[in-house]
């Protein structure tokens, strides 16, 4: 057989062609056969960072689509304008209304759960909002005064490792727990706050959690979409305080 | 058997952990050593998953380098690569779903690590399968053993912990009437940078042969 020319144009063209549908058949099949365990991952996922802004952390993967159906009781979807119903939530014939709204579609429905847990009723409010580098989101539980923080859960799509990725961690999320959505005179805007170390000016303590040391941008980043998505729920909140 | 570690591929294993270290010999990978060093646990996932991608190219590449058109070398590595690297994203989002999330943005990063495509271009398009494994292996644990170096001593001058373990009492701190306080110049990547030099100081200090 002869040598086979490498550096003809043709070969290389040929070649070129023959990797690249090659690769690609070969994504697409991987994408193609794992998606549904993928899809399966990201609702547990999801259900878990719910549970954890209940302060039910660590819950087993496979024990957490049945504590999830004991938790939630409702994940109603509320229209954006207005305080209608747009959907009940769960029924006989359907299990999830509010859970399937994608953070893309805040923008016409506000999801809302009504959760139960150790016989206290408590309101789950997903957040979304901009970090540094990408998309940050989570959940803020109240208790049903709608005023008082139960828990916080809080994720990110790409910051910084050891610096804003540390807002996933516990005693950050926990620091939030009692403090109060508004300032004592004023009820009107959101005061929960994050600051930095040191900014707290003559704030409440009730009102602030200190920010990430060395994060300051995804800090304010948590704070800027606490205020803006809970700001956006007032008048849901204002229909269930107690 | 006897020729799969001879004293030559022995050493196609070692240097890179030493005198031939991607980092502070080949001065490669150093953007990624600088981002996910600032605490020990990522720094550890990362030398761990450039090791096991760098071995796997290398092996592919080395498999079909008689094959490569040599002027479109680098596209088809990098292709080799990418798909590699977005294969195994994939696998851990469906198998190891926590680990994937913890992951991020790094496993997309590996792509762009410069020891990768480094060793490519210099090892496997001159070198057969095996010894191109074992130099793949030898390099990531070679830049592994630098990211692990750095991501300890931030993680303890900057945060007072140890893979999220507490080392630094609080009571030691400022803030509650001792005389410590965490550098939180450790946890910015300038920092890293300086690290890293020390490392390399250190490092041509004690071996002299290295130019």
């Amino acid at each position: 057989m002869a040598k086979l020319n490498t550096n003809s144009n043709t070969y290389t063209i040929l070649y070129a062609a023959g990797i690249v549908i090659v690769v690609a058949f070969l994504l697409a099949f991987v994408s193609s056969a794992l998606k549904p365990t993928q899809d399966a991952n990201v609702a547990i996922d999801k259900k878990q960072q719910i549970l954890a802004s209940l302060n039910l952390r660590n819950v087993e993967k496979t024990e957490t689509e049945a504590k999830f159906a004991e938790v939630i009781q409702q994940d109603m979807i509320y229209d954006v304008a207005s305080t209608d119903v747009l959907d009940e939530g769960k029924s006989e014939s359907k299990d999830q209304a509010g859970f399937k709204v994608e953070s893309k579609e805040f923008a016409a429905k506000r999801p809302f759960y009504i959760a139960t847990v150790d016989g206290a009723t408590k309101y789950v409010i997903p957040v979304t909002g901009a970090g540094l580098w990408g998309g940050i989101w989570g959940y803020i539980a109240l208790d049903d005064d709608c005023e008082t923080v139960f828990g916080t859960y809080f994720s990110h799509e790409s910051e910084t490792a050891g610096l804003g990725a540390r807002i996933t961690e516990d005693w950050f999320q926990t620091s939030f727990a009692g403090k109060k959505l508004h300032a004592a005179d004023d009820a009107s805007v959101i005061a929960l706050s994050v600051v930095k170390k040191g900014k707290e000016g003559n704030m409440s303590p009730d009102n602030y959690v200190n920010g990430v040391t060395g994060a300051t941008l995804t800090s304010n980043g948590v704070n800027d979409m606490i205020q803006k998505c809970l700001g956006a729920y007032q008048d849901i909140l204002a229909q269930y305080k107690k | 058997m006897s020729t799969l570690f001879s004293k030559a591929n022995r050493q196609v294993f070692t240097n890179p952990l030493n005198l031939d270290n991607p980092i502070t010999v080949q001065i490669l990978g150093i953007c990624s050593a600088l981002a996910v060093t600032s605490q020990l646990k990522p720094a550890i996932v990362m030398g761990l998953s450039v090791t096991v991608i760098t071995a796997f190219a290398n092996v592919i590449i080395s498999l079909i380098r008689k094959t490569i058109p040599n002027r479109i070398r680098i596209i088809v590595q990098l292709v080799v690569v990418a798909a590699l690297v977005t294969i195994v994203s994939n696998i851990l989002k469906a198998y190891v779903y926590d680990v994937s999330v913890q992951l991020s943005v790094y496993v997309g990063l590996i792509i762009t690590n410069c020891i990768l495509m480094g060793r490519l271009e210099a090892f496997a398009m001159q070198n057969g399968p095996w010894e191109s494994f074992l130099d793949g292996i030898g390099n990531g644990l070679g830049y592994a053993v630098i990211l692990i170096i750095v991501g300890f001593v931030r993680e303890i001058l900057g945060f007072g912990t140890i893979l999220g373990l507490q080392i630094i009492p609080d009571s030691w701190l400022l803030d509650n009437g001792g005389g410590y306080l965490h550098n939180g110049m450790m946890t910015m990547p300038a920092m890293a940078l300086i690290l890293l030099a020390c490392v390399i100081w250190a490092h041509r200090a004690y071996n002299k042969e290295i130019k």
